[in-house]
């Protein structure tokens, strides 16, 4: 899974039926400690997460496993919202 | 699957029901020598793996089947702590 922070939310009107009222985040990776590193992501939203905060993605087929999102198209999903994260090294 | 060295934890209290009990560790892949390769991802934890720990993991929806018939919503999980590892010349 991957660490992101939540930039923006992606509004679109005509999409896949399976996917109606459900949020869009607009998400971009980051490293541990904050930095902001890779390309943009749109996610769908299992979580209630806003912008600016930091969350985890799960993405491919297992994106399909969260909450509510069975036989849905999306290969990307934010299943949690991050407290910290603490690293050793 | 791949090696990865656990290099910290990661707290997230608002996050995917399935996930409840289960724990987020951030682990970084390495090479035969050790050394680092690529970025370090969050994985869940079916071993009881920790922090400095050598360990392999799983990537896409293999990485839910420790918990399975319960769907968990990862695409990496730790199965197995290396206990050492031979390379031969």
């Amino acid at each position: 899974m991957l660490l992101a922070r939540i930039v923006g939310t992606v509004v679109a009107t005509r999409k896949d039926p399976r996917l109606v009222s459900n949020k869009l985040l607009l998400a971009r990776p980051v490293d541990p400690k904050g930095k902001a590193e890779g390309n943009y992501l749109v996610a769908i939203d299992t979580v209630d997460a806003g912008v600016g905060e930091t969350v985890l993605i799960v993405s491919g087929s297992s994106a399909r496993m969260a909450s509510g999102m069975k036989d849905t198209p999306v290969d990307a999903a934010v299943v949690g919202i991050i407290d910290a994260v603490d690293v050793a090294e | 699957m791949q090696m990865a060295r656990v290099i910290g934890d990661v707290v997230a209290t608002h996050k995917d029901p399935n996930y409840d009990s289960i724990k987020l560790l951030l682990v970084q892949p390495i090479n035969a020598d050790g050394s680092d390769v690529g970025r370090p991802l969050v994985a869940v934890d079916s071993v009881g793996a920790g922090v400095g720990e050598t360990v392999f993991f799983v990537r896409g929806k293999e990485a839910s089947f420790p918990w399975y018939p319960t769907e968990v919503p990862a695409d990496a999980g730790i199965v197995g702590i290396i206990d050492h590892f031979h390379v031969a010349k």
